[in-house]
């Protein structure tokens, strides 16, 4: 009897943290792969690229951690982005006349931005929290209605940034110091951010709590329906954030931007190790994630190794793979 | 069902926006109904603004004439829209853009038996002959006039890109073409990947190829949206002086830089969103007079040049 109650807990660690680097080892194991198939692959240049496109969806994951940690989920975050580009772009246009091509406009701009994210994230919050409907049902209503508002908005072509002031935002996104460019600055930033506060804070403390068990939570006195809004809220302003990267790049939108990427967000989330169903957050996770999804298709433009057709089998695969990596350790006791 | 009805209903009306004062102010003696795909990219977007601007304009010309338009964001609700257009407003014709031609197949063929004038656009039905008229784009012609200016202003040996659409026989008749036109040129196809018509695909795409290759000389990038995608992508990597791109379809911006002579984007292939508009005149056509418009209509894919740009630029279209 003692001898099985003092080895458990030290094979459960083993395994735990086998589990735990799951996602990590399918990382280095894409990364060798990439390696091996083109010798561009490890450049700088194309590094720098597939760091800088990872950001929108990395941004927006590290948010949607925080919401399926505590037992949430947003459908919306793809429709949002493409609906808060399009008034951001619509604003600053219409600001010109007022303020003039200058650096102030787009400082209003990644304000209008931000602020109808937190907006637009709090109402999702609101109506989960508060008017107590699912989730999955308040942001898949929420993604129809931004979707096609950024379509009605752009009369069902493309809104585009000014010319002007496209040469004045453009270095948001293609220039940086030290040779890192901003996306990549902001995304590290936001993950470290994250992390910490996933770990190290009451908040994330509390997600934690809600997404375990939220009878228990609310009898520990924590303000679950605060915690929630703040969740959804917080992940309206990182898709804010992201949106602020975004624009810069194309400097326009449609109401094809974005699509499906509150499918990679989610996806990669899960790859990273969140429990879907809440209750284990982890925000390094997420980042390799996300860095999985984005290698995954750089290697097959880089390699096209198999008809494109199939494309979408391998990112599959590879996604299921990762997570059975994980998964089969945890199972195994 | 009532509530769509009425959601529909406002949709036309709101769309049109005339309808009801037109309906008073004149006898209606025929109805003519338009299905067409909502405005979810570029192309598809010119194309909606082309039909309401045109059914505004054939009211005005043909005042006995009414409208009824919807668009549908899936092939099922175009079926229920199709439904509720023969069941409750009576229509005497149909014009309709198929959102995929399977499912569509049997419910248009099902308004053909009941003596409605039929027209498709674009997209065929998988049975041939329930249309009284078809009016479509050049898919392959779209190829192959992109494929002999390639062949024409490249040696031997050059090197080019080319970026898909979204896999579809579409995609593959104008692919095809454009292969078949290159074919013992010498012209070497580096690579092919899908940009789904997308800018973002399409620039992450490109931004790979840029990586991969050392040497591009041309790129097709097929459609306007891919080569806007296509353009930042070249830019950031600093070879805009390197490779010239074609894109195709005609948006206003990229036509603009044509016209304005822009050595990066010599040419482009038109496939114009405002074959909605000869559909819905041809239509209206055969119902008001003795005309025939009865059979196929194939609108050819034209090459637009910094000379003849002027005549494809549409400055009100969104697209």
């Amino acid at each position: 009897m003692t001898d099985t109650t003092t080895t458990a807990p030290q094979a459960q660690k083993r395994k735990l943290n086998f589990h735990l680097l799951g996602p990590l080892f399918a990382l280095i194991a894409l990364i060798i792969l990439g390696a091996c198939l083109n010798s561009n692959f490890l450049s700088y240049g194309n590094v720098t690229n597939v760091l800088a496109r990872s950001a929108f969806i990395g941004i927006i994951a590290v948010g949607m951690t925080f919401v399926i940690t505590s037992g949430g989920i947003d459908l919306s975050v793809g429709s949002m982005a493409a609906f808060i580009a399009g008034v951001m772009i619509l604003s600053m246009n219409s600001l010109i006349p007022i303020m003039g091509v200058g650096v102030p406009v787009i400082i209003m701009g990644m304000l209008i931005a931000a602020i109808s994210g937190f907006a637009a994230g709090w109402l999702n919050g609101f109506l989960i929290a508060k008017v107590r409907i699912e989730a999955f049902i308040v942001t898949l209503g929420t993604m129809g209605i931004y979707r096609s508002l950024v379509t009605w908005l752009a009369d069902g072509g493309t809104l585009s940034l000014s010319f002007d002031l496209r040469g004045i935002y453009r270095p948001v996104y293609y220039d940086g110091i030290f040779g890192i460019s901003w996306p990549i600055i902001v995304f590290a930033a936001v993950a470290i951010i994250g992390e910490i506060t996933m770990r190290h804070t009451r908040f994330g403390r509390h997600c934690s709590a809600i997404g375990a068990n939220q009878q228990v939570a609310v009898y520990s006195a924590i303000k679950v329906n605060r915690v929630r809004i703040a969740t959804y809220a917080l992940l309206g302003v990182l898709v804010g954030l992201a949106t602020i990267m975004y624009v810069p790049r194309l400097g326009s939108a449609s109401g094809s931007t974005g699509v499906l990427w509150e499918l990679e967000a989610i996806a990669a989330v899960i790859i990273g190790g969140t429990a879907l169903k809440g209750g284990t957050g982890r925000v390094w996770g997420t980042v390799i994630g996300v860095l999985i999804l984005s290698l995954i298709d750089n290697i097959l433009n880089l390699a096209s190794i198999v008809s494109p057709y199939l494309n979408g089998t391998i990112q599959g695969v590879i996604v299921i793979l990762a997570v059975v990596l994980q998964r089969e350790k945890k199972t195994a006791d | 069902m009532k509530r769509r009805e009425f959601l529909t209903t406002a949709a036309v009306a709101g769309a049109v926006g005339t309808v009801a004062k037109t309906a008073n102010a004149q006898e209606i003696t025929h109805r003519i109904g338009v299905a067409i795909p909502s405005a979810t990219h570029g192309f598809m977007g010119g194309l909606n603004f082309h039909a309401q601007d045109t059914i505004k304009r054939v009211k005005e010309t043909y005042p006995q004439l009414d409208f009824v338009l919807a668009t549908a964001g899936d092939a099922s609700k175009m079926v229920n829209d199709i439904e509720d257009m023969v069941a409750t407003r009576d229509i005497d014709a149909l014009v309709v853009l198929p959102f995929e031609s399977e499912p569509l197949t049997s419910p248009v063929q099902a308004v053909a038996e009941q003596g409605i004038w039929v027209t498709v656009v674009d997209r065929g039905l998988s049975v041939p002959g329930i249309e009284d008229l078809y009016v479509a784009g050049d898919n392959p012609g779209f190829g192959r006039v992109a494929g002999e200016y390639f062949r024409e202003n490249l040696q031997s040996g050059q090197k080019i890109v080319v970026l898909r659409g979204i896999p579809t026989t579409l995609d593959n008749e104008r692919v095809d073409a454009f292969t078949a036109a290159l074919d013992g040129s010498g012209v070497e196809i580096l690579d092919m990947q899908h940009g789904n018509w997308n800018r973002d695909d399409a620039f992450n795409v490109m931004q790979d190829f840029l990586s991969k290759y050392s040497e591009i000389d041309a790129v097709w990038a097929a459609d306007d949206d891919m080569a806007i995608g296509v353009m930042e992508a070249i830019a950031q990597a600093g070879r805009k002086e390197e490779m010239w791109i074609v894109g195709g379809a005609g948006m206003k911006e990229i036509i603009g830089r044509i016209r304005d002579g822009d050595p990066q984007l010599p040419v482009n292939v038109t496939y114009p969103p405002a074959q909605i508009s000869s559909a819905i005149e041809m239509t209206a056509l055969g119902l008001v007079s003795a005309t025939p418009v009865s059979g196929r209509f194939i609108i050819g894919s034209q090459l637009v040049t910094p000379e003849n740009a002027a005549d494809f630029y549409f400055p009100d279209s969104p697209f």
